[in-house]
């Protein structure tokens, strides 16, 4: 059915990014998305495509425009000086063999 | 598997505009080139994106339509086991379509937008979906031989250079490999069955191989711009590379199952040491490409049926969700 | 089976036979359901629900699948799930009517869940204490399938209940056109009857009433209207059906039919 006025094609319903937790002790992760009317919905629909083969112990369903993303265009600025801070690893750092514990 | 160089197909990319600069191009390719994925909203020629939504939707529309000729045999499927295997084979195909829709959405265009594409025509899926499941020995064959040819197609798309999509075919590829172990051995209990299951298995055979190897596309000789789709890492092997692939590993089997596959030039090649096979009839390819296949208006018609005849319920549930706001119907804690 | 008199053993075989009706009564809404469902896939209204409606078939097609054999092993007759299935013709099939409805539109297919889904809470979840450990391990894993189909049914009949004007009309229109069919879930005959006596099925009265006000209360959140009580009574249970069953047959058993004796 398409929108009298444009002739654009009825829109989707709002699209969601769904979040599995395969595994107790794991964290939710993306798995991609998917479209659904209302967030009840949303997670039946991430339950039927996603956990179908017992993938899934926990589902987050958010939707995508709610998501905030860091701008790639600022990945320099962003994750860049993260790098020569090398001290923040504990390989970083020289422990004699001998000290326990550490 | 199911683009099968549609796009590639005498149809030139989009030329790069210069203000695009060949130093954020240079630097792009050098990212491809050192095998890093490129995400959504990472920049991107405009060509590079919309090849992959051409390609990425194209799959995605063959998933789809792929669920109406095996789809056909549900209600008539001989056992309950296989009633079951069918439905749920069927369910993982419809998956498949919305992982792809999924991944396509990630590059700008909305789902509704494909959908219409389908419906009005305008989009390519696979060929092979226009012909007809004439048979239960069909649905074995489309198993073992459609999504053998699948798995060999979708493997190196694992590794294609956009993130979403490679994540995509990850999954699908998982999932492929029950749909042809599930084809052979419906091949192999008919192949070893009654004389009438025999020869309904040699029949099915008879009419899905050659439409089977025409799904790896055109001869590498007719792909004009397979090279690009080589450069960006969206396309990993050549047509004919994965054609043969294909007839290497498939012959054997047909071997294994006593049935005959229908091309009498098919031989062991000693000096390549691959099958060689008779020559391909490339006008009904583009037939039924072009749209005269023998399903293929039945099957957009039973695409558009669908969706206008779901129309209301998709605004019924919009409806109920915008009286009771986003939150309708909470889903519950994580 | 017990040793003694005769008048134990005929208590026995006809208890056996009995059980034998019943897990069949269970075991072919099951399936007959199932059957409609499967017939959806590719055709649903957004492709989400093709998955939706699909898993719902896989669930109850498992459910039938488990009480076939076990109604198989009953009889003793060497009958499997395929041969119930497949080689049995109507009047030997004991589903609800309501599960051989066709499917009509999205509004009447929902109706026609829910109603069973509803149905399938209350006996399934009284079957899980059954004195009949096979059916009391049956049921309870039914019954969790059965808790997401009536959240997946119920959610969907508020929807076209409290959607737009004409999903409202279309879905009133499908509980009208149902409800008739309703009478027959909880209309206890002498199979249930010996059920209960055995402590295998929990009578079905209390089950009625929770069912009643289950109902109730999902189509008052649908803002839909109770309809009124219709009195034609429907006898699937005992092999009476509609038309529709013999057609659903007819294709469902049709390559079993003409290859007889062969491996699927």
């Amino acid at each position: 059915m398409s929108d009298p006025t444009t002739g654009a094609p009825a829109a989707d319903w709002p699209l969601y990014e769904v979040f599995i937790r395969s595994r107790s002790g794991l964290e939710h992760k993306h798995v991609g998305s998917l479209h659904a009317a209302d967030a009840r919905m949303a997670v039946e629909h991430a339950r039927d495509v996603y956990t179908r083969r017992q993938e899934g112990v926990s589902i987050w369903v958010v939707r995508s425009a709610d998501i905030v993303a860091s701008d790639p265009a600022e990945a320099d600025a962003l994750f860049e000086p993260a790098r020569d801070k090398v001290y923040r690893h504990p390989t970083f750092y020289a422990i004699p063999d001998e000290v326990k514990n550490l | 598997m199911y683009t099968q160089a549609l796009d590639t197909h005498g149809r030139e990319p989009v030329p790069a505009p210069a203000a695009e600069g060949a130093a954020t191009a240079t630097r792009f390719q050098a990212r491809i080139d050192a095998d890093e994925k490129i995400e959504p909203k990472d920049w991107m020629p405009e060509a590079y994106r919309q090849t992959l939504i051409r390609q990425i939707s194209q799959h995605a529309h063959s998933e789809i339509v792929g669920m109406l000729p095996e789809g056909n045999w549900i209600s008539r499927a001989p056992s309950l086991r296989r009633k079951a295997v069918l439905i749920a084979k069927v369910q993982d195909e419809g998956g498949h379509g919305m992982y792809l829709y999924s991944a396509a959405e990630t590059l700008g265009v909305a789902r509704a937008q494909l959908v219409e594409q389908l419906l009005s025509g305008a989009a390519k899926y696979s060929s092979i979906f226009n012909y007809p499941t004439l048979t239960w020995a069909d649905v074995g064959a489309i198993g073992w031989l459609v999504d053998g040819a699948a798995i060999m197609n979708q493997i190196p798309i694992c590794r294609c250079s956009y993130g979403p999509y490679a994540r995509a075919m990850v999954r699908i590829c998982k999932e492929e490999s029950f749909h042809q172990r599930q084809g052979f051995e419906i091949m192999l209990t008919l192949a070893q069955g009654s004389d009438a299951q025999h020869a309904m298995a040699q029949d099915a055979l008879n009419r899905w191989w050659w439409p089977s190897i025409m799904m790896f596309g055109p001869p590498d000789g007719d792909s004009k711009h397979t090279a690009q789709s080589m450069a960006w890492k969206i396309k990993r092997f050549s047509n004919d590379e994965l054609r043969q692939k294909f007839i290497d590993v498939t012959v054997p089997q047909a071997q294994f199952l006593g049935l005959t596959i229908p091309d009498p030039l098919l031989h062991w090649d000693e000096a390549t040491q691959h099958f060689a096979i008779g020559p391909i009839d490339w006008s009904e390819f583009h037939a039924v490409l072009k749209g005269n296949g023998p399903c293929n208006r039945e099957r957009l018609e039973a695409r558009r049926a669908a969706h206008a005849a779901g129309a209301w319920v998709r605004d019924a549930a919009a409806a109920y969700a915008a009286k009771r706001g986003a939150q309708a119907h909470e889903g519950g804690k994580s | 089976m017990s040793a003694g008199s005769a008048a134990a053993v005929r208590r026995d075989r006809a208890l056996g036979e009995a059980l034998f009706r019943y897990v069949l009564r269970l075991a072919d809404t099951s399936l007959v359901l199932g059957q409609r469902l499967g017939e959806w896939v590719g055709h649903a209204p957004v492709l989400e629900e093709d998955l939706g409606l699909a898993n719902l078939a896989l669930d109850l097609i498992g459910q039938a699948r488990l009480l076939l054999t076990y109604a198989g092993e009953i009889e003793g007759k060497g009958r499997d799930e395929d041969a119930l299935a497949y080689l049995r013709d109507a009047p030997e099939f004991l589903n609800l009517t309501l599960a051989e409805q066709p499917n009509g539109d999205f509004a009447h297919t929902i109706v026609r869940q829910w109603l069973i889904d509803a149905w399938q809470l209350e006996i399934y979840s009284d079957l899980a204490g059954s004195s009949d450990e096979r059916l009391a391990a049956i049921a309870a894993k039914a019954l969790k399938e059965t808790r997401y189909h009536h959240r997946f049914s119920s959610g969907w009949l508020a929807r076209l209940g409290d959607g737009t004007a004409e999903s409202r009309g279309r879905t009133q229109a499908a509980l009208d056109s149902l409800w008739r069919f309703t009478a027959e879930l909880f209309a206890a005959d002498e199979v249930d009857e010996r059920m209960a006596a055995a402590g295998i099925a929990a009578p079905l009265v209390p089950a009625a009433e929770r069912w009643s006000a289950r109902v109730a209360a999902d189509l008052g959140a649908a803002t839909l209207a109770l309809p009124a009580p219709q009195a034609h009574p429907w006898y699937g249970k005992r092999g009476v059906h509609t038309e529709h069953l013999g057609h659903l047959l007819g294709e469902m058993q049709h390559l079993q039919r003409t290859y007889p004796g062969v491996r699927w």
